[in-house]
């Protein structure tokens, strides 16, 4: 539901470091997005779509790689991957605690990297 | 053929508002002003727990309302109503706020003069939890209709808010709501949550929830 502040700020980022590469047109731009988020890849392309007409990131890409949501067990100190939909019913794979876990993967919200001519 | 470079970026996209939101912290502190983030998902029952907070709280602290309701003067006009200082933002069907869209409430507001503002979010459990307001802390609502599985629904939400409020307990015996499922949930997702049961329609466990706030208040402003 947020994705044109997100894909505006994405655009931002993009134009400063073309500008700063002398880039005549980007071709790809790299995102690490955390399961948490709930960004739809589509409507992400659309928004950049409209938004980067006119600009060097105007038909550019965006490949989108989903960054795994991993709790750590504070009980033992297991750090472990989960499923989305398993985060609020997840059991330790070491200790069994069903319990007192921290977050310490999903929330990435990233510009990796670009390809550009 | 022009020949496709690849060039490293490695930044975060929310960097700005990110911060932003560390910026108005700062001043927050010491400016001595309590922001508290409110957030749920329509009809939880913002509104009705807001005001009973209110009412407990504004004989202590100076206490003001920013009110982000999409288009609507309904909730802005209830707050007033009460004798409470509030703004309504124009947020313009935005799906959430962010620390600018605070600030200029918080100028709006004239924050200098306030021990503790209320930012009414917009009503939703997704776009909210992704945008740090600079608020010093972040609250949920939880109404009883809603489920007990809905930190399964919105983990993000239920793992970045500081404090749960399950609010409409007056209606747990209408409902095939289970307390120990939601509290099972949360301690996985969020274990350092503290969780308040109430009902804003009675008042039941109102109290406990705006002492504990008083007291948060209180440490902060010392």
């Amino acid at each position: 539901m947020h994705e044109l502040p997100i894909t505006e700020n994405i655009l931002t980022i993009v134009l400063k470091h073309a500008a700063a590469g002398h880039v005549r047109q980007v071709v790809s731009i790299t995102l690490d997005i955390g399961e948490l988020s709930d960004l739809e890849d589509e409507w992400m392309q659309h928004y950049f779509d409209y938004l980067s007409k006119g600009t060097v990131a105007e038909g550019a890409k965006l490949k989108i790689n989903r960054i795994p949501i991993a709790l750590r067990c504070n009980g033992c100190g297991k750090t472990f991957e989960i499923e989305k939909s398993m985060i609020g019913k997840s059991t330790c794979p070491s200790c069994q605690a069903t319990g007192d876990f921290s977050l310490v993967s999903g929330r990435q919200y990233h510009i990796k990297e670009m390809e550009a001519k | 053929m022009d020949e496709i470079k690849l060039i490293e970026i490695k930044e975060s996209i929310l960097t700005d508002n990110d911060i932003a939101a560390e910026q108005l912290r700062s001043r927050l502190k010491a400016e001595k002003t309590f922001v508290v983030n409110l957030m749920s998902s329509p009809g939880a029952g913002k509104t009705t727990l807001l005001l009973q907070t209110l009412a407990a709280l504004k004989q202590t602290y100076k206490t003001g309302v920013i009110e982000a309701d999409i288009d609507s003067m309904v909730d802005a006009e209830k707050i007033r109503a009460a004798g409470i200082e509030s703004v309504q933002l124009r947020t313009g069907g935005f799906c959430h706020l962010d620390s600018n869209m605070v600030k200029q409430g918080l100028e709006a507001l004239g924050s200098e003069g306030f021990d503790l503002v209320f930012i009414e979010n917009v009503g939703n459990l997704v776009c909210p939890a992704e945008f740090d307001t600079g608020a010093i802390t972040n609250v949920m609502i939880l109404s009883v209709p809603e489920g007990d599985d809905k930190p399964l629904k919105y983990p993000l939400m239920f793992s970045t808010c500081d404090v749960l409020v399950i609010n409409k307990t007056d209606m747990l015996s209408l409902s095939d709501f289970n307390m120990n499922t939601l509290y099972g949930h949360i301690s996985r997702l969020n274990p350092n949550m503290n969780i308040f049961e109430v009902s804003a329609k009675t008042g039941d466990g109102v109290k406990q929830w705006a002492d504990w706030l008083k007291q948060q208040v209180s440490d902060f402003l010392q």
